[in-house]
């Protein structure tokens, strides 16, 4: 008996970002009188009469039913985001990943085409090309950046346009304006991944883009210790995709979205560190002899510096670089001799990573596929975390010096 | 490493057991021993827990100090230091002390026969004259609460030492982030971790951070006695935000300096406790005690009584009206009906805590947002 709950729009921004980090989405007096918000565990919620059950039903109250439609903890997160994002509402979900597959499942039938820039996280171009194929949905690439391309993809089927940015590991900027104004202009959505962007750097729907989607896991939540997803957008459009969540079933648990909430307060003053962190170690691997090369927005010498110093406050904490004249392994000693950031997969968190993306992601692919994917045997990815970035660059020095 | 660096390194190694790239949370009361008799590091969780050590690290490498033992909360952890004493013995207390604290010397650690002195440590000539040959302990704290007065730590240890008497400062307002007691000579930290170090009003917490060892072991054999522990789900949420501590910190500090020149200018409001202004009498000895910033907790008195005060702590719509401090949301409160109703009327008298009196603790939020919710709200 699933009745979704419609929420009211989103009040316009009126205050500043850290002020709706801190706030924003949260009622002013909370259950219990608590200053934070109560972890409700509730797989259930309860109703007080027969004709409670039926004024819901007849959506005459609104209130939680059971905890796969909705929990009031996941309410607030969903208000928040969408404050921070300038949307109308937002969709929570246990990773990234199910915000993704969320998204597909509901705006794609059997017979319609999704088009992709190349360069999005791969696992979502995978589950579309291995995935969604199986149900008749068939998945177009073009090279990111080609907006002709995209265009010229588009046919009477496509329902969907896909990009990511910036993109991982290569940190391309898309030009949102054009991305949304192609899919204005063919009458086909766009989804535009802003998982690297976070909404302090830039807004996707403030340039027309219809869904923005996080992997909250990252700069989000912000801690490396919680997996989480959302979608933004308007509410007409995210209607059937939270009916489908909730036969889906791939919503966030009440720890998670406690952890992911207490993370978001922090949103602002963790995203300028990281964002001035990123630039500071990639001007200081630009200025290294044994560096080939640096991909970072925030340098001149990136591809998509200028649409990226128009459209975007910073640039994150995402540095992908390549070492001179070093063979994978060579590259891998090191990732290894590194001692602050810490070898794993993921970004974004307050702890810095880094990882070598041929062993890390792309280990059991061919040299012809890396190529494609342009991952060279010398690529490392590292994500700035909020440490000092004096040691994050002096840990570098002492590891390329090794 | 740096400050920052150690917040979210020190004491968060990965799990060598999966790899997790942050430690688990262990939530057992006992341990399995390999044999009777024969201890592994940890046999029973108040005696000892990883995650609450793990948090000690930390917190002992902020503060520079050696040693840390994790409390349930701020107020466990001053208990703990008053353990050290016994009857007949003399403490010589700060007169802009926490209220609780003022409570537990007055009302409780008294009916131990330990006799308390409150003394105006700002001036360090008074707090020698406060010293008796039975006096064992000096207790401090800067900024002083509510009045933000100043204690010149370095000073007031140099004349403790000279009578052989130990030194505590409870750094709850500096912080590790712009004050190291120990660094000073100071012989204990004590912290609310309840405060800034959590950061979220999430949790509640104590901590005291030393450097001799034997100390160390006096506090850890009464901490164990006593079982006042800290839980490991609140030593994980306080680890998680210790990793945030120095930027959020700074930054309310940043806020609060705003603030403070804002209300400074302000004809509705009559004087502003600031250690920031430069008409603060401490500004001078916070300028070098205080390393990054003055803190983010600062106090005003407005024109008009007690009620004008109350209307104002109750107009704001963004600062919350609670007691506690120290975390991302901003609060307001009235001392003299909230966080100092503990003190009797006449000692807030005399230490000059008046009913106009207005506290707020400055949060994370866009400091012009909190200027214009302050500017509407003087208004009440
Ligand atoms: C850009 C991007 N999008 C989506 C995802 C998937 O998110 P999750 O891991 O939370 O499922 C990731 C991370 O893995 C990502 O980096
Ligand atoms: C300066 C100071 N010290 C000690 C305490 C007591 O700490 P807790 O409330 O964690 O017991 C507080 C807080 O109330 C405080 O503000």
């Amino acid at each position: 008996m699933q009745k979704s709950t419609t929420l009211p729009p989103a009040p316009k921004k009126t205050r500043g970002e850290s002020t709706l980090a801190v706030h924003a989405g949260e009622d002013r007096q909370k259950l219990g009188d608590s200053i934070t918000d109560p972890i409700i565990c509730a797989a259930t919620f309860t109703f007080e009469s027969t004709q409670a059950v039926v004024d819901f039903i007849e959506q005459k109250q609104p209130r939680e039913e059971y905890g796969r439609y909705g929990n009031p903890g996941e309410k607030v997160i969903e208000r928040k985001l969408a404050e921070l994002e300038n949307g109308e509402q937002a969709l929570l979900y246990s990773s990234g990943m199910a915000a993704i597959v969320g998204l597909f499942m509901s705006k794609l039938n059997a017979g319609d085409e999704v088009v992709f820039f190349d360069e999005c996280y791969h696992r979502s171009r995978e589950f579309c090309k291995k995935h969604l194929s199986r149900f008749g949905v068939t998945t177009r690439q073009v090279k990111t950046g080609d907006y002709a391309a995209m265009e010229a993809a588009v046919n009477d089927h496509t329902k969907l346009l896909v990009s990511e940015s910036p993109t991982n590991p290569h940190l391309s900027i898309v030009d949102l304006d054009r991305f949304a104004e192609i899919g204005r202009r063919t009458g086909v959505e766009t989804l535009i991944d802003a998982t690297l962007a976070t909404p302090f750097n830039v807004r996707p729907l403030d340039h027309g883009v219809d869904y923005v989607l996080h992997s909250a896991t990252k700069y989000l939540a912000g801690h490396n210790d919680v997996l989480a997803g959302a979608l933004i957008g308007d509410n007409e459009k995210l209607e059937p995709v939270r009916a489908l969540r909730g036969v889906m079933g791939a919503v966030n648990s009440p720890h998670n979205i406690y952890l992911l909430e207490r993370g978001l307060k922090t949103f602002g003053i963790r995203m300028q560190r990281q964002n001035e962190n990123g630039q500071a170690v990639a001007e200081f691997l630009d200025g290294h002899s044994r560096i080939e090369r640096v991909y970072y927005p925030g340098l001149e010498s990136h591809p998509y510096h200028q649409v990226a110093k128009e459209t975007m406050r910073g640039f994150g904490g995402l540095v992908t670089f390549l070492v001179k004249d070093a063979d994978w392994r060579e590259t891998g000693k090191i990732v290894d001799s590194v001692k602050i950031p810490r070898i794993a997969p993921s970004l974004g968190g307050v702890e810095s990573l880094i990882e070598q993306p041929l062993v890390m992601s792309y280990y059991e692919c061919t040299p012809e596929e890396r190529r494609q994917f342009g991952i060279p045997d010398n690529m490392i990815r590292m994500s700035c975390g909020i440490e000092d970035k004096e040691d994050l660059i002096e840990d570098l020095q002492q590891a390329l010096d090794a | 490493m740096k400050f920052r660096t150690r917040s979210i390194h020190v004491g968060n190694p990965c799990d060598p057991a999966t790899g997790a790239v942050v430690p688990p949370i262990h939530v057992a009361s006992t341990y399995v021993q390999h044999a009777a008799g024969e201890w592994r590091e940890f046999d029973y969780g108040r005696s000892g827990n990883p995650t609450r050590k793990a948090l000690e690290q930390t917190i002992a490498s902020l503060e520079n100090g050696r040693h840390a033992l994790a409390f349930a909360t701020g107020m466990a952890a001053t208990h703990c230091v008053t353990m050290l004493l016994q009857q007949g013995d003399h403490l010589v207390a700060g007169a802009d002390i926490y209220g609780g604290t003022y409570r537990l010397l007055h009302k409780i650690l008294n009916r131990s026969g330990v006799h308390v002195t409150l003394a105006n440590s700002r001036d360090p000539e008074e707090l020698e004259q406060a010293l008796r040959p039975e006096t064992r302990l000096v207790w401090l704290e800067s900024p002083g609460n509510p009045l933000m007065s100043i204690t010149d730590l370095a000073a007031c240890v140099d004349v403790a030492k000279r009578h052989g008497v130990m030194t505590a400062v409870d750094n709850t307002f500096a912080t590790p982030v712009l004050t190291r007691p120990l660094d000073l000579g100071v012989d204990i930290v004590m912290h609310s971790a309840t405060k800034y170090l959590g950061g979220h009003s999430d949790v509640l917490g104590g901590v005291l951070v030393v450097n001799q060892d034997d100390l160390y072991d006096r506090l850890y054999f009464a901490q164990n006695a006593t079982g006042a522990v800290l839980g490991p789900f609140d030593a994980f949420l306080v680890a998680r935000g210790l990793k945030t501590l120095a930027i959020r910190v700074l930054e309310q500090c940043r806020s609060a300096a705003k603030v403070a020149e804002f209300l400074a200018a302000d004809r509705r409001v009559t004087r502003v406790l600031y250690p920031g202004l430069p008409t603060h009498p401490g500004h001078e000895i916070a300028a070098r005690q205080m390393d990054g910033g003055f803190g983010a907790m600062l106090s005003f008195e407005v024109a008009g009584d007690f009620e004008k005060a109350k209307r104002v702590v109750q107009a704001t719509e963004l600062f919350q009206l609670a007691v506690s401090l120290g975390a991302v949301e901003s609060l307001i409160e009235q001392p003299a009906s909230m966080s100092h109703a503990s003190y009797d009327a006449a000692d807030r008298q005399r230490h000059g805590i008046g009913d106009g009196l207005i506290r707020i603790s400055v949060g994370l939020e866009d400091v012009d947002d909190l200027i214009r919710d302050l500017d509407q709200a003087l208004d009440a």
